[in-house]
């Protein structure tokens, strides 16, 4: 028997339609539970600021001004935790057990384009979350600190927040075993929450060095010092140039290890 | 020379990181456009395996696999093009209604806008899921989602459909429908490659039939070739009231045309294959409660009809009574028990 002669390849075009009929399903799917949607990525925060924000202001346990270097940390910490989630859980569930993601990795699109699909809607939902924080800001806080000249700084923390919240997400999306899922919240998500200079400034951890050094490890932490450089540059942060040197290297390593755990859960 | 083949599989080898032993074990066959071809065979033979490499979920260790001319490693993307699967479990998506499962799928292969929405509708209505296009599949029964998955697998026409157990766990009904579906695929020319541990639905749907086991492909033809290759595996089953003789045993032995015989235990009323396919008689019946009649198996070069006169005469002559007479014709599954030495739910 001689083979039948093989196709013409698959164009670019066709690869794009795929990649985008992919990213086009996701955001479909977040369209019609849009509640839902909004509800995860809008109580978390809200509680945030309005407990130590409000409630802890009113009570004259936190100074003046505690607002103002909050919420730059809790808009980093909106936009990497959002990024990961959008990302993690539901790549666990398709892997693990509902397979859906099987249906998408036949599209005529390469593997890598599967995997950078869930990464672009990851930053999506990222940054929409990221910036329903500033109305919500200001309707909890009353007003929120906002500079005008800290516009790129801000784009570009929001940009590196999803970036490491999506990286991070396809690496425990790949590495975590369905029946460890719960592990990803104590062992992941709680650390990364706390010591991620969200509700601190880093150089103010100066006096307690050992934090100072474990909270030096999150790359969350230079997603927050970005925004406060960026939205309230008086409080003393970690230099911007800083946080860049930590998180391009951070990011492509992160994404680097993501994509080979996605490459192996996908092609055996 | 047959058509040109449509797949391509040489010298296929999978072993799998820390497995001793190689999944799929340098196999290699054909397939021609618009066969419907079959791998028969037990859990962890290498088929799903050997199905994985050629829709690209699964690299090889060795060999080549060729779909539609496109080699599935160097051009995988090509490959899918041309493909589509229906897997065992569903896998379909739990986020989106049944129609919007086959609209996404038809847009991830490139079907424009009102293609798609066209030929989801005429889909649906071919397999029966109209009414229910609008609902979600959480609550899919096992039929319902299996239907589902070929009417998903068809939004974009791919030349060969992959198919792994098809009808698995599916009641008689469905089981069906879904073979009907199939037979009409196939009457359009589509390529089908099913893999199958039931012997009925390869003999029923497969124009050729690969038996593998442990890897390797152990016999290749269709499905009557396969079975004629068994001449010597007709079989008679006589059961008689009276004492056990073995003297009797001798003289059936000596009958022209019995290559052997066999003292059997009781034969269990619908012992042979599962539910499914009454009346085919298949491996050898598991032993009942002896109730102290006579009964032999022979196993025959010839035919088995004109020996019953013959027979029923020995017998008498020992003072036996012939009650019961079953004929036995080889199955795909013989076929495999002659190879292998177990049986496919072993």
């Amino acid at each position: 028997m001689t083979a039948v002669a093989a196709p013409a390849g698959v164009g670019r075009a066709t690869q794009r339609r795929a990649f985008f009929a992919v990213l086009y399903r996701d955001v479909y799917v977040t369209y019609r539970e849009l509640p839902a949607f909004l509800a995860q990525v809008i109580l978390q925060p809200l509680f945030m600021l309005f407990v130590f924000g409000k409630v802890l202001r009113s009570l004259g346990y936190t100074q003046h001004g505690y607002t103002d270097l909050l919420f730059p940390g809790l808009v980093a910490l909106t936009s990497v935790l959002t990024a990961m989630q959008t990302l993690a859980f539901p790549l666990v569930a398709e892997f693990g057990w509902t397979r859906e993601i099987e249906d998408r990795l036949l599209a005529p699109m390469p593997t890598s384009f599967v995997a950078l699909e869930k990464v672009v809607f990851a930053m999506l939902r990222s940054f929409t979350a990221a910036l329903v924080m500033i109305p919500v800001g200001i309707l909890i806080l009353g007003s929120i600190p906002w500079r005008w000249a800290g516009l790129p700084l801000f784009i570009a923390g929001l940009v590196f927040g999803a970036l490491v919240g999506a990286a991070l997400g396809l690496l425990m999306g790949t590495l975590v075993q369905p029946s460890r899922i719960n592990l990803l919240f104590s062992l992941v998500f709680t650390p990364l929450l706390f010591t991620g200079c969200s509700q601190y400034p880093w150089p103010s951890l100066s006096s307690l060095r050992w934090f100072q050094v474990i909270t030096a490890c999150n790359p969350m932490t230079y997603v927050s010092e970005l925004m406060r450089a960026a939205l309230v540059p008086e409080v003393p942060h970690i230099r911007p140039w800083v946080c860049f040197a930590v998180l391009v290297p951070a990011v492509t390593v992160l994404l680097t290890l993501g994509l080979r755990g996605f490459f192996r859960r996908a092609i055996d | 020379m047959a058509a040109d083949a449509i797949l391509e599989v040489s010298e296929l080898v999978k072993r799998y990181p820390r497995s001793p032993v190689n999944a799929v074990d340098g196999v290699s066959f054909t397939v021609a456009p618009g066969e419907v071809f079959g791998l028969l065979g037990p859990n962890g033979a290498g088929k799903t395996t050997t199905v994985g490499v050629l829709t690209t979920r699964v690299r090889p260790s060795g060999g080549a696999a060729r779909i539609g001319g496109v080699d599935v490693v160097v051009d995988p993307v090509l490959a899918r093009r041309q493909l589509a699967v229906v897997p065992q479990r569903s896998n379909l998506d739990r986020s989106l209604s049944i129609r919007d499962n086959l609209i996404f799928h038809a847009a991830y292969h490139g079907v424009p806008a009102r293609e798609r929405e066209r030929r989801a509708d005429e889909v649906l209505d071919q397999f029966g899921l109209l009414d229910r296009a609008g609902t979600k599949p959480d609550f899919f029964s096992g039929g319902q989602s299996q239907r589902v998955m070929i009417a998903r697998a068809l939004m974009h026409a791919p030349k060969v459909l992959f198919l792994d157990e098809p009808t698995t766990g599916l009641d008689p009904a469905a089981r069906l429908f879904v073979w009907d579906r199939l037979r009409e695929l196939q009457a359009d020319g589509v390529t089908l490659l099913l893999t199958t541990h039931d012997m009925d639905e390869a003999g029923a749907l497969a124009d050729r039939v690969g038996i593998m086991d442990h890897g390797k492909l152990l016999a290749l033809d269709t499905p009557d070739a396969l079975m004629r290759s068994l001449q010597d595996e007709t079989t008679l089953e006589l059961s008689a009231e009276g004492r056990a003789d073995a003297a009797a045993v001798d003289a059936l032995a000596a009958l022209p045309g019995v290559a052997r015989v066999e003292r059997v235990q009781a034969v269990a009323n619908g012992a042979g294959p599962p539910a499914g396919a009454p009346g085919q008689p298949g491996a050898p019946p598991p032993p009942a409660a002896d109730d102290g009649r006579f009964r032999v198996r022979l196993y025959l070069a010839g035919d088995a009809p004109q020996l019953v006169a013959p027979a029923a005469a020995i017998l008498h002559e020992h003072g036996l009574v012939l009650g019961d007479v079953k004929f036995g014709s080889p199955t795909l599954e013989d076929v495999f028990i002659h190879l292998t030495g177990r049986t496919l739910r072993g």
